[in-house]
């Protein structure tokens, strides 16, 4: 059985299949971007995407990601390490402070983004309401997301 | 976006790309996992521990208990009350009783129920006023009393004023218990080194005192502990007592298997255990004129201090200064209570005191107001401090700009309150939605006041070829304070900010600067980082004058370069540090900031509280449903004085931030106590606010210069997180006509009859 973890193709051994999604990436694949707020599904720390869709990796197992496409916050930067443009508006807007909500929350707006080009800032804040941030009241998550909007139309 | 309004952060990169290492995510050869094992009790004698069949279980290393430390089970900021193991009782629920150590987390969890805990129930007390009272049984037998502290301000004749008054209000407030919700839990690994230093990496955002609670569970001087600085997931003031304790355990862990051991939270760890914000009971009796003067406050506070003491006397130290809000009372009589109980401990949590208070003062004086027949703006124009007026404490505010009704006038046009006012609804609407604007002010003591030391120090050591290594003893808890260093040595020095590193301090050197809290971060360590690059300027000047060939005040400093008299004399910034190479002197500088003189005599509550204040507004639109309560937030706006805005898009961060919390404060937010057990101890039950809950905000910044910090700036952090929930309150009013004076403030629905 396989998986497409950010781009690499990656063999998932039988025992594999049963562990939890979090704790494969960031334990055994040392993708440490995704964070564990919550382990119940509440904070989207944790936010991964499978096939483009923002899944929250602390309630799926590994047999969830069978023969999918998984983008970790490891995988957006380009392969020189130089920021996805998304990226950039966030550390422009200055929608990064303690940086714990930061993976989840750059995945949960990739996705709207890929799906929707023009989005209002109401439809951003329903984006990223299952994401929680303590430290930035939003504001300028929001003004990130939408600024990055046009590098995607 | 213009270059001045974009946001610049040294960790920008490393956390956008989920680089960042945090505590959790270091991973050290041949390391163990801990977990804490809590008990059944809230308070209880602890008769035996056994962990016999724990022992046995495979993949279990260690069961440690107060009995395997060799150095003081019992510490604390203030008071040495704080069992970092239970040993004689248990005193809340969030009392460890043992830890277990496993060669995984899984493993260690799964023996957790094999430890059996005897203990004899005590009856607990969860009611301050009750534990307050003469005869009650004690949560710390030695100290003699419940009364954690008693904290006054005498001013005037308090009772003579209110019989004398024309109008008298006498209002009871309640405050809720809060949870800081950093999205990262308490978090510490562990290492032992070969030297005999313990080394500590922890989501704690004082490291200096997480290394006291290190050394002191291990019972080893400080310089056996180092703790090195990692970036943390939020702190909020929450991320000192707690993750201290959590390293020390891991420490004594370390110490006793030989091995590196982590300890990462649960999220129903954290809350269960975590410090939390004092719930407040707060009685005022506040008279005033007719023509709207107050003569007079009478304020009585009890605060729940949980089971040990925290920094619970420094908390209900700001409330008692700040007491009477940013006005000018001239009879005051106050008396603040910290009160041990058998709940959750509670200590700092950003605000440190003044939310609570605000939530009370800010709607008093808008009651009186309204009894006067006057505006409330009008109101709080005649009562509020002034340049050179006295505070309730006898200090004059002269050595700063007042910008307290520039704050007001800024918001409340901004956010076009005047106009606005006029279409509230006060109950009666036609439609089903109740439309109201309220707005709060305050003023703020600036860091920590006469209620602790108060210094800092930084270091700055140019390397020869030009490159520039900062440190400074303050902390990045994700507000950006590594960066606002850098880019306060990056404009004293002259040099392009790039050229600095910011090297993350361990507490082995960098000398103590205190916590990282009371909003001291950029007016404490940038102030010692200013004093450091001046001295380092001095002595620039002296070394490179003759090549300059001008006097060394001559010496200028800009542009990446080093210049004298005229521009023809000039060295780049690596040319003339290659000029000391050759010359065999340092480009090190060692500077510190120490805070200026305040002073508090503590029997009549009077002194110079703190050295400097910050003044601010916020202002919120909104409407309520009739039929449901339902409370939408359609817009809030903030002005705060800030001295200098060091890094102009976080210092909005931290308006935002703060009022975004702040409204999780008046509406949402609230630990279900049930006997002494925390109920919601996850985000499913325990609800922070959403991207959908909050409106849109729009920030204001003030920037006078405070001649008292060395780079004029002073902080941001606090003062926003403590006026939204009193200007939440004042637009339900002015809404629907009623007053709210407790916590979380639920709306009551309309009856059919009310709503005609
Ligand atoms: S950790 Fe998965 S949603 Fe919180
Ligand atoms: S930046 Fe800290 S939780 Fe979002």
């Amino acid at each position: 059985m396989i998986a497409y973890i950010n781009g690499r193709k990656r063999v998932l051994a039988e025992d594999d299949l049963g562990k939890n999604l979090l704790s494969f990436l960031r334990d055994e694949l040392g993708l440490t971007g995704a964070k564990n707020g919550c382990g119940i599904g509440a904070c989207g720390a944790c936010t991964v995407l499978v096939n483009n869709r923002p899944v929250r990796s602390c309630r799926k197992a590994v047999a969830d990601i069978v023969d999918a496409n998984v983008l970790t916050i490891e995988g957006l930067a380009r392969e020189d390490g130089s920021l996805h443009p998304l990226q950039q508006a966030f550390a422009d807007a200055g929608a990064i402070q303690c940086g714990f909500c930061t993976p989840g929350m750059v995945l949960t707006a990739h996705a709207l983004l890929l799906a929707n080009h023009e989005p209002t800032r109401a439809e951003i804040r329903r984006a990223i309401s299952g994401n929680l941030c303590r430290c930035t009241g939003y504001q300028q998550i929001i003004d990130a997301i939408e600024s990055a909007a046009k590098f995607y139309r | 976006m213009s270059e001045k309004h974009k946001a610049w952060r040294n960790d920008a990169y490393a956390k956008v790309t989920g680089r960042a290492q945090y505590a959790g995510d270091l991973r050290f050869h041949g390391m163990l996992h801990a977990v804490p094992v809590y008990t059944d009790f809230v308070h209880a004698r602890i008769r035996r521990i056994d962990a016999a069949a724990a022992l046995r279980s495979p993949g279990v290393v260690r069961v440690i208990t107060a009995r395997d430390v060799p150095g003081s089970v019992t510490f604390g900021q203030i008071l040495r009350d704080y069992r970092m193991l239970a040993d004689d009782k248990v005193r809340f629920n969030g009392d460890v009783a043992a830890v277990v150590v496993a060669e995984t987390r899984e493993r260690a969890i799964a023996v957790i129920p094999l430890v059996k805990i005897e203990a004899e129930e005590l009856p607990p007390l969860l009611d301050p006023d009750e534990a307050m009272k003469p005869g009650a049984p004690l949560v710390h037998e030695g100290h003699g009393s419940n009364v954690v502290n008693h904290h006054k301000v005498r001013r005037g004749d308090a009772a003579a004023a209110l019989r004398a008054c024309d109008h008298v209000i006498e209002q009871e407030f309640r405050t809720q218990l809060i949870e800081h919700a950093y999205l990262e839990t308490e978090t510490a690994v562990a290492v032992p080194r070969p030297d005999g230093v313990t080394e500590i990496y922890a989501s704690t955002q004082h490291p200096f005192s997480t290394r006291r609670f290190v050394a002191a569970l291990l019972g080893v001087p400080l310089a056996d502990v180092e703790v090195r600085t990692v970036p943390i997931g939020g702190g909020f003031g929450g991320k000192d007592d707690t993750v201290s304790v959590v390293a020390a355990r891991a420490a004594l862990a370390a110490k006793l298997t030989g091995r590196p051991v982590r300890i990462a939270y649960d999220r129903e760890w954290s809350m269960r255990e975590s410090y939390k914000r004092h719930p407040y009971r707060i009685r005022y009796r506040m008279g005033f004129s007719s023509s709207g003067r107050i003569e007079a406050c009478e304020v009585r506070v009890v605060a729940d201090a949980g089971a040990y003491c925290s920094v619970t006397p420094w908390v209900t130290w700001r409330s008692t200064v700040q007491c009477c809000g940013p006005y000018d009372v001239p009879n005051v009589h106050c008396d603040v209570y910290g009160v041990y109980t058998n709940n959750v401990v509670t200590g700092a949590m950003r605000g440190f005191g003044s939310p609570q208070i605000n939530f009370a003062v800010e709607q008093l004086v808008e009651m009186a107001a309204e009894r006067c027949g006057m505006s409330a703006t009008e109101f709080r124009k005649r009562n509020m401090v002034r340049q050179g007026s006295v505070t309730i404490t006898g200090q004059k505010l002269d050595t700063h700009t007042v910008s307290l009704e520039q704050a007001l006038d800024s918001t409340l046009r901004g956010i076009g309150y005047h106009g606005k006012h006029a279409k509230c609804s006060f109950g009666k609407s036609g439609s089903d939605e109740l439309y109201g604007i309220g707005y709060a002010i305050s003023y703020r003591g600036m860091s920590l006041g006469a209620e602790g030391m108060d210094f800092n120090s930084a270091v700055i050591n140019v390397q020869f070829d030009g490159s520039i290594l900062l440190e400074a003893a303050v902390h990045e808890n994700g507000q950006g304070a590594e960066s606002a260093m850098v880019l306060i040595c990056a404009e004293q020095l002259g040099v392009d900010k790039q050229r600095i590193r910011y090297r993350m301090p361990s507490t082995a050197n960098i000398p103590d600067g205190g916590t990282t809290v009371a909003s001291r971060g950029t007016i404490m360590g940038g102030g010692a980082v200013a004093n450091a690059a001046r001295a380092l300027k001095a002595r620039l000047a002296e070394l490179l004058a003759a090549k300059l060939e001008c006097p060394p005040d001559r010496v200028r400093f800009s542009n990446d370069r080093i210049l004298g008299a005229d521009d023809v004399h000039a060295l780049t910034w690596p040319e003339a540090m290659q000029q000391l190479f050759l010359a065999q002197e340092y480009p090190y500088s060692f500077g510190t900031f120490k805070a200026p003189q305040v002073s508090w005599d503590e029997h009549t509550g009077q002194g110079k509280a703190y050295f400097t204040w910050v003044y601010g507004c916020q202002a919120v639109e909104l409407t309520v449903n009739k039929r449901t309560g339902r409370v939408k937030l359609l817009g809030m706006s903030a002005t705060h004085e800030v001295g200098k805005a060091v890094n102009h898009a976080m210092v909005l961060g931290q308006f935002y931030g703060g009022m975004a919390m702040g409204t999780g404060y008046a509406l949402f937010e609230e630990i279900h106590n049930d006997g002494g057990l925390v109920r919601n101890a996850n985000f499913n039950h325990y609800r922070i606010p959403r991207a959908t809950d909050l409106p849109e905000m729009t920030g204001i910044i003030i920037e006078n210069p405070d001649p008292n910090s060395p780079t004029g700036a002073k902080g941001v952090g606090e003062p926003t997180n403590e006026l939204m929930a009193p200007a939440i309150a004042n637009a339900i009013y002015n809404a629907t006509g009623v007053r709210h004076f407790s916590l979380p403030i639920r709306v009551r629905p309309l009856t059919g009859e009310e709503r005609a």
